[in-house]
């Protein structure tokens, strides 16, 4: 948040050609107006008591003098001058010290009314002139009028006063002063005195409104002369450290990408995320109905980060520091020596204890002052009362983008109910929509017992499982195994563990088969082999046989030869 | 600043010690001071002091005294403090608002 106050007109967006503007300074007001209040022109804030008026004009003139070189003059008709610094302190604003520093006048106007009398023709020309004085003396560029309504209480003469007001604008306009005018809200029009008469360039309403017991602070820009805007209601917040209003959607998506991977802290998850794990910077939604692993997936998710020296936070709104800690260790995750080692800090609030704004500005705070690599929010579907609460997506964007920017790895969990037909998805495709990888967790009842599974709808930017996995708990971690399809179910538990001995035994008796196959094989040739070397042996004997006899019969031939020479005469 | 003291005998402090508050020599603010004299002359003579406060050359004692309108009348003395805006063409409201007891017509 620290950002806020650099003087750098880079991180201001583009300003329309034409009306120049001049930052307020105000982390979110300037992203609606486009670049800020008319310059040179007063600027109407309206709104009911204690809506934050004079927080937004000090604010303004504060950021001014300290982050845009611009001196500002406050001129209080409510509060005195000893009180507005107070009040101010709360937001880490030293008035005392920028009015040493000539960077700031407060001049408290005073009308008693009981004190007054009138007699005769008057104008305010006093006004006029301690006004002038306090800008001379300074060279203001900045005036803050907080609440000029209180003239209406304290001089007797309004027509006097309408008149002298209408001077005293185009006077401010005179002088190229950028001034914000502050009044209270009327009921059937947006001041109580017609003050949007004067003013009428820019005009912002501030409201603050109870929803289920919860307040939340809203601004609007109901008015914009030559300009365009934002022109929805924003939330805003009041915090330590000034002003912040929500835009809904953040002007720019230009966070910076990290090719780094990190580990979920599951290794089964890892695997079904291209065997890496999410990006860096990135952000993960668990989505699941009661019971089907959430907190624990948040925790293994932290841990992971604190076993590579990682600082991490992990904001829980559903058990206290303590519960989860013996709730993790009997699983065998061990979180509560990270905290001893200053790596994580576990932040348990109760949800209905602020409004959606409060716990924003928390993580805010929380987040920038200790700087963690990774943080997790378990769950998000619990900081809101209503369902489909439309801020919450609006905090929730707004606290994403932060995160990215701030290169925090960011894991939310988020409570579905279980609907009759199959996909949880669908209510939660509002959120899933920005985050960058989406774990769907769900319980399948089935053969009479309810075993968790773990799917990936989404993981951008990688390559990962369209398998459905099967999550297991121990009392030494968590995992996951790979479930058995038969036919056309998945399956998980028991029928995953008996299918899983079925296959076994199967295949024991197909290898007892095969071996038994083998035997009968070379049974079969140790016959023929037996065979052939009888066979040779009969041909052997057969052969030697011939040959004697042949051996005979040539000695016989040979002796009958001459006999029959001798019988045979021409 | 100009200093209307009443004529004749000089105290340390008047019972009655008041400060106009004017912007420039306006028809508002001469006429102011005129009135001013005429009624401190009929119904306090001799136990007043004026001081006059041009705005415009004394911007910086404007809040002090916490001036909006102008011409201001302001009674520091006697307390508690008074103020009277407008040009003081009312003499009648003028005592009323100063607290002063009218010297009954002669």
């Amino acid at each position: 948040m620290a950002k806020r106050t650099q003087k750098n007109s880079g991180t201001q967006p583009a300003q329309e050609a034409g009306l120049p503007k001049t930052p307020t300074g105000i982390a979110g007001l300037d992203e609606i107006t486009r670049g800020g209040l008319p310059t040179g022109r007063p600027t109407l804030v309206c709104g009911g008591a204690g809506c934050g008026k004079t927080m937004l004009a000090a604010e303004f003139l504060v950021r001014g003098a300290t982050a845009f070189g611009e001196p500002g003059v406050f001129m209080s008709f409510e509060e005195s001058g000893a009180d507005l610094a107070a009040n101010m302190r709360s937001l880490g604003f030293d008035l005392v010290k920028l009015q040493r520093d000539g960077l700031l006048a407060i001049d408290h106007v005073q009308v008693e009314r009981s004190e007054i009398e009138e007699t005769g023709e008057y104008d305010l020309e006093g006004l006029f002139i301690r006004l002038g004085h306090a800008i001379d003396r300074i060279g203001a560029k900045r005036v803050v009028l907080d609440t000029l309504e209180a003239l209406f209480a304290g001089l007797p003469n309004p027509a006097v006063l309408r008149s002298e007001l209408r001077r005293l604008f185009h006077w401010l306009k005179d002088r190229g002063m950028t001034a914000v005018v502050t009044a209270e809200r009327g009921d059937n029009m947006l001041t109580r005195y017609g003050m949007e008469e004067y003013v009428a360039d820019c005009v912002l309403l501030l409201d603050q409104r109870i929803v289920d017991q919860v307040s939340t602070r809203r601004l609007r820009v109901v008015k914009y002369r030559g300009s365009s805007h934002g022109t929805n209601e924003y939330p805003f917040l009041i915090s330590d450290s000034g002003l912040s209003v929500l835009p809904i959607t953040s002007p720019r998506l230009d966070h910076p990408a990290y090719t780094e991977r990190v580990s979920t802290g599951v290794r089964g998850l890892d695997e079904m995320l291209g065997g890496q794990g999410v990006y860096r910077g990135g952000s993960v939604l668990v989505s699941g109905s009661a019971g089907t692993g959430k907190s624990t997936l948040a925790a293994c998710f932290v841990d992971a980060a604190c076993r590579r020296g990682e600082k991490a936070i992990l904001f829980v709104y559903e058990e206290s520091a303590p519960q989860l800690l013996r709730n993790m260790r009997s699983l065998g995750i061990d979180l509560e020596r990270w905290v001893k080692k200053g790596l994580l800090v576990i932040h348990a609030s109760r949800p209905a204890l602020h409004g959606l704004e409060q716990h924003l500005v928390q993580m805010y705070d929380m987040v920038s002052r200790a700087r963690p690599q990774v943080v997790a929010v378990d769950p998000i579907s619990n900081l809101t009362i209503q369902d489909a609460d439309p801020l919450l997506k609006a905090m929730l964007v707004r606290l994403v983008d932060f995160l990215k920017y701030e290169a925090v790895t960011s894991l939310f969990t988020t409570l579905t109910h279980e609907g009759s037909h199959g996909p949880e998805l669908l209510s939660e495709i509002g959120v899933s929509s920005m985050m960058d990888t989406w774990v769907v967790l769900s319980n399948h009842e089935y053969n009479g017992e309810r075993t968790r599974t773990v799917q990936l709808p989404k993981s951008r930017g990688m390559a990962h499982s369209n398998q459905v996995r099967e999550f297991v708990f121990s009392d030494h971690g968590v995992d996951l195994v790979d479930v058995f399809v038969s036919g056309q179910r998945v399956l998980t538990g028991a029928a995953r563990q008996a299918q899983q001995a079925r296959q076994a035994a199967e295949s024991l008796w197909r290898e007892r088969e095969h071996a038994h196959r083998l035997q009968q094989l070379a049974d079969q040739r140790r016959l023929l082999d037996a065979q052939i070397a009888g066979l040779l042996a009969e041909a052997d004997a057969r052969e030697a046989e011939l040959g004697l006899t042949i051996e005979r019969e040539g000695g016989r031939v040979a002796a009958a030869a001459p006999a029959a020479r001798k019988g045979a005469p021409r | 600043m100009t200093v209307a003291q009443e004529p004749g005998t000089r105290r340390a402090k008047p019972e009655w010690q008041l400060k106009l508050y004017v912007a420039g020599h306006t028809t508002k603010s001469m006429a102011a001071l005129a009135n001013l004299k005429h009624i401190c002359e009929t119904h306090l003579a001799g136990r007043y002091e004026i001081e006059v406060i041009d705005l415009l050359v004394k911007p910086q004692l404007a809040a002090g005294d916490q001036i909006l309108a102008v011409p201001t009348l302001v009674r520091k003395v006697p307390e508690p403090m008074r103020k009277i805006i407008g040009d003081l063409s009312n003499e009648e409201r003028v005592l009323v608002g100063l607290d002063v007891r009218p010297v009954p017509d002669r």
